[in-house]
Parts: structure tokens; C-alpha cells; sequence
């Protein structure tokens, strides 16, 4: 069977999009930024980069996006959340009130490892990643507290989850983007490809 | 296993700040009013930069109270500015953990010769240059980010203009060039050789490249934007203006949609008096904040 084409939406609004839009189209799937609804309408599934949570919730807000980015996972349209990604895809932000998509069943705590100065790479085990390990960049990162037992964990550091996965939904504490390891993409990819599959054979 | 403050961190978080706003603040208010806004990071000082041209005296490091009471109130990354060359000031700012130091030429230069190495350090920095030599050097001296000087606090655009278009073509002219005629224009430019050739590979600079100086209104960023700036500094821009809360705003529309003219129309209405500016010729050239930095 031939491979399903998809196409991949980087969330354009604010933050590292050109290197997610790189580890896609490396990673072997078609790319595209959004910064529009028109735009969202066109995708498969979608990565909310990199960048500043408290930014792009706002501009989600302001521009008529939360709505339709929300409704994704419903339409077996996977999301796929990286840091501020991984923030806005949290029900629950610890101490915050911040604008947030909001659909995974997991509490995250926002610059959980300190502040800058604190930031940090390291080897990282993944579930479902065969040796070598993923190496993680970590920067002003956040993690997961606590996660209703459907969320899947697939990788921690000290105990706490950094990389987990709810049905449509994949989020990283760590950015996958800022190395030239494409397999944490092709992860998400495969999720886009087979919820594709799952749409057109109803 | 874990390595901490990886040269991959500190640029890393200077690609997170792209397509954002860096806002100039001098109090907890302020800051407050910034990030509703939606801005990506806020810069702590004591006065704005139209303020220190218009009192004068010598411009230091910002107070330690002022800085922890900013970092205290907002959740994006909060920087600061040591004085260029300045080495003690920015061993300060890194142990109140602030998330970025500006080595700027906004304060007064603590050294007529030497920038700071900043490799040395923990925290990342960024600084400001005019040109594609003044950047290299920068970045081969540790800098995470680069910003084009402008002309901070004259709420004019035309230096930030000139230094972002001299960047970029003296980048485009060298990635068209031959290999055998890169280290000539290293000695030209007064570039590390190593950093001329990754821009030969490349065609960019091997960190972010942000704008700064004179940005005053919503269509001077989306300009900036236009000329390859990846994220946009609103110094005085902002609380010098009539609504800092609603231009602030605007700042933020305009650099995310600065492609979008319809857009960039709709956000730039009825946002009252952008802050007041001053022609080029006005100021004396011993007074122009960009030429210091060597």
C-alpha cells in the first residue's frame, strides 16, 4: 500500500516555525504555515511550535483561530504540541488563567525545570523509539504534572512525563525541531497518516 | 548526561522569540501591560531610551529591586542591559536569572575597546550591530541573537532601515561568491572566517536577527519584517505614546501578520498619538546611540 499523502500545518503565528516546517518536509510529508482559518481549513494535522505560550494563545484568541484549532482532534485532525505547544494543549495550566486550546487531559506546569539559565539537553529514552535516544533540547520548558490515565507517557526525565500522547493529540516539553532527528516528527506523522485513513475510509 | 546552557539552549531561545515583540518596560505595571499584550519577552531599564538622550549622564545597569520586581510579575522571559564591555554588570544580571542580557549601546560603554566574552557566561546575550562585520564579531564573541542598532529612542526608522539592508546584502553578496575569495572578505569586514563561511553556506546569520531602534508604529515593524528581521525591539515606541496598552497590541498584530496589508490596515486604525520622533539631522553626531560598539 501506497503511503497516505498529508499535509503537515505549522502554526505561523509566533515562534520557531521554519524549523518545523525543515523537520517535516525532512521527516518525508508536505509542510505548510497557517496563520489564518482559511489556511487551517487546508491541513491534516497540526504543530503549535516553539515560542512564547502567553503570545500565541492571545493571537489564537484575537484572530478567530481557538475555535477551529480546538475542534481538530474532533474531525481526526491530530495536533501536535511543542513547549508552548505542549502549554496550550493542557486543560489545566498550574497558576494560570492564560487563553489555551485546552483539550488534553493533563495538568502542566509552565518553566518547570527554572528559568533560562537552568536550560539543558540531554539523551532521552522514548517509548516506541528504538535505540540510539532522542537527544532533547530543553529551554524554559515546561512539564506534566498530573495526566488522566488515558494519557500515554512515552518519555520522562526526573519522573515527570515530557513527551505524552492522548488519541489525536502529541506533546513535547522539549523541541525535536532544533535537532536534525526527524523520528519524534515522523511520530506525529504517522498519527496524521492513519487518522487520514480512518476519515476517508468512512 | 544533562549538559545545562548549551550554546543549542541559548540560541534556541532566541529562535523562540521570532515573529514576537520585545518590549522596552520600566516598572511592574508596565511589564504587566506588555505581556497582556502579547508580547514574546520584556526588556527591563530604568528609563527608555528617549528619556536617557533627553536627561543625559551616564546610563548603568538597571536596579536589581526594579529588575526582580519585573521578573516577580510577568511569566515571558524577562532581559536586561549591561553597559558594552561591561563584564560585572552582566555577572549581576545573570545571578538575578534573567532569561537574556543586552550588551547594548543604549548605555553608556563601559570599555573603548572590548565587548564582553560572552561564551562565558550562563545566560544568553544578544547585541546590536550596523553591519555584517559589526554582527560577526559579535556572534564570535558568544552573542545568542543579533538586532540591528537603529537609532534607540528617536522613534525614527531610517538607521534600523539602513543596518538591516546592509546586513542582508553584504549576506547575499557573500553567499555568491566563490570560496577562494571569503577570507579577503573576512579581513574586510573584521569577521571571524568561520562565521563568514557558514553565512557563504548559508546565506544567513548562524543566529536570529532581530530589529531594533525607532520602531514606532505597527507598519515600522511589519517594514522590518519585510526586510528579514525575525522579530522586532519597541523601545520608547510604546509607553510614549498616547494608548501603550492598545499600541502595544497593535505592535504584536503587525509583526505576526506584517505580510497581511489588509490586515496590517485594520490594526494600524485609530490607535492615537504614536510617540512624537526626531529627524536625523537633529540629533548631533556625538549624541547618536549607534556608533558605540567596535
Amino acid at each position: 500500500m501506497s503511503e497516505t499523502a498529508v499535509v503537515i500545518g505549522v502554526l505561523a503565528l509566533q515562534g520557531d516555525v521554519r524549523e518545523h516546517l525543515a523537520a517535516v518536509r525532512a521527516a518525508g510529508a508536505e509542510a505548510v504555515p497557517v496563520k489564518t482559518r482559511e489556511e487551517l481549513a487546508q491541513v491534516d494535522g497540526l504543530i503549535i511550535p516553539g515560542g512564547e505560550s502567553t503570545t500565541v494563545g492571545k493571537l489564537l484568541d484575537r484572530f478567530g483561530l481557538m475555535e477551529p484549532v480546538r475542534a481538530f482532534p474532533a474531525e481526526d485532525k491530530p495536533i501536535f504540541g511543542t513547549c508552548t505547544g505542549m502549554i496550550l494543549l493542557a486543560k489545566e495550566i498550574e497558576g494560570s488563567v492564560q487563553p489555551r486550546i485546552g483539550v488534553m487531559d493533563v495538568t502542566v506546569r509552565r518553566n518547570a525545570f527554572g528559568r533560562q539559565v537552568d536550560s539543558f539537553e540531554q539523551d532521552l529514552p522514548v517509548e516506541g523509539i528504538p535505540d540510539p535516544p532522542v537527544r532533547a533540547v530543553f529551554i524554559r520548558a515546561p512539564y506534566i504534572v498530573s495526566a488522566d490515565p488515558r494519557v500515554e507517557v512515552l518519555a520522562t526525565v526526573h519522573g515527570h512525563p515530557v513527551l505524552v500522547r492522548e488519541g489525536h493529540l502529541l506533546a513535547a516539553a522539549f523541541h525535536p525541531e532544533l535537532t536534525d532527528d526527524t523520528r519524534v516528527h515522523l511520530l506525529f506523522i504517522e498519527m496524521v497518516r492513519e487518522a487520514k485513513r480512518g476519515r476517508t475510509a468512512e | 548526561m544533562a549538559e545545562r546552557s548549551t550554546w543549542r539552549n541559548k540560541v534556541g531561545l532566541a529562535e523562540m522569540l521570532r515573529g514576537g515583540v520585545i518590549m522596552d518596560v520600566t516598572n511592574a505595571e508596565q511589564a504587566k501591560i506588555a505581556e497582556e499584550a502579547g508580547a514574546v519577552a520584556v526588556m527591563a531599564l530604568e528609563r527608555v531610551p528617549a528619556d536617557i538622550r533627553a536627561q543625559g549622564g551616564v546610563a548603568r545597569m538597571s536596579d536589581p529591586e526594579m529588575i526582580k520586581a519585573i521578573m516577580a510579575t510577568v511569566t515571558i522571559p524577562v532581559m536586561a542591559k549591561a553597559r558594552i564591555g561591561h563584564f560585572a554588570e552582566a555577572q549581576i544580571l545573570e545571578a538575578l536569572g534573567v532569561d537574556f542580557v543586552d550588551e547594548s549601546e543604549v548605555l553608556t560603554p563601559a570599555d573603548d575597546r572590548y565587548h564582553i566574552d560572552k561564551h562565558a557566561f550562563k545566560v544568553p546575550f544578544v547585541c546590536g550591530c550596523r553591519d555584517l562585520g559589526e554582527a560577526l564579531r559579535r556572534i564570535g564573541e558568544g552573542a545568542a541573537m543579533i538586532r540591528t542598532k537603529g537609532e534607540a529612542g528617536s522613534g525614527n526608522i531610517v538607521e534600523a532601515v539602513r543596518h538591516m539592508r546592509t546586513v542582508m546584502s553584504d549576506m547575499r553578496r557573500i553567499q555568491a561568491m566563490r570560496e577562494d575569495e571569503l577570507m579577503m572578505v573576512a579581513k574586510e569586514l573584521g569577521a571571524p572566517y568561520d562565521l563568514v563561511q557558514y553565512v557563504h553556506e548559508h546565506g544567513k546569520l548562524p543566529v536570529p536577527n532581530f530589529s531594533a531602534g525607532g520602531v514606532a508604529i505597527p507598519a515600522d515593524a511589519a517594514l522590518m519584517m519585510q526586510l528579514g528581521a525575525e522579530a522586532v525591539f519597541v523601545g520608547s515606541g510604546i509607553f510614549k505614546s498616547a494608548d501603550p496598552a492598545r499600541r502595544a497590541k497593535a505592535m504584536v498584530d503587525a509583526t505576526t501578520y506584517f505580510d497581511r496589508p489588509e490586515m496590517l490596515a485594520e490594526i494600524s486604525t485609530g490607535l492615537g498619538e504614536p510617540m512624537r520622533g526626531l529627524e536625523m539631522n537633529t540629533i548631533p553626531e556625538d549624541q547618536r546611540l549607534a556608533s558605540r560598539g567596535w
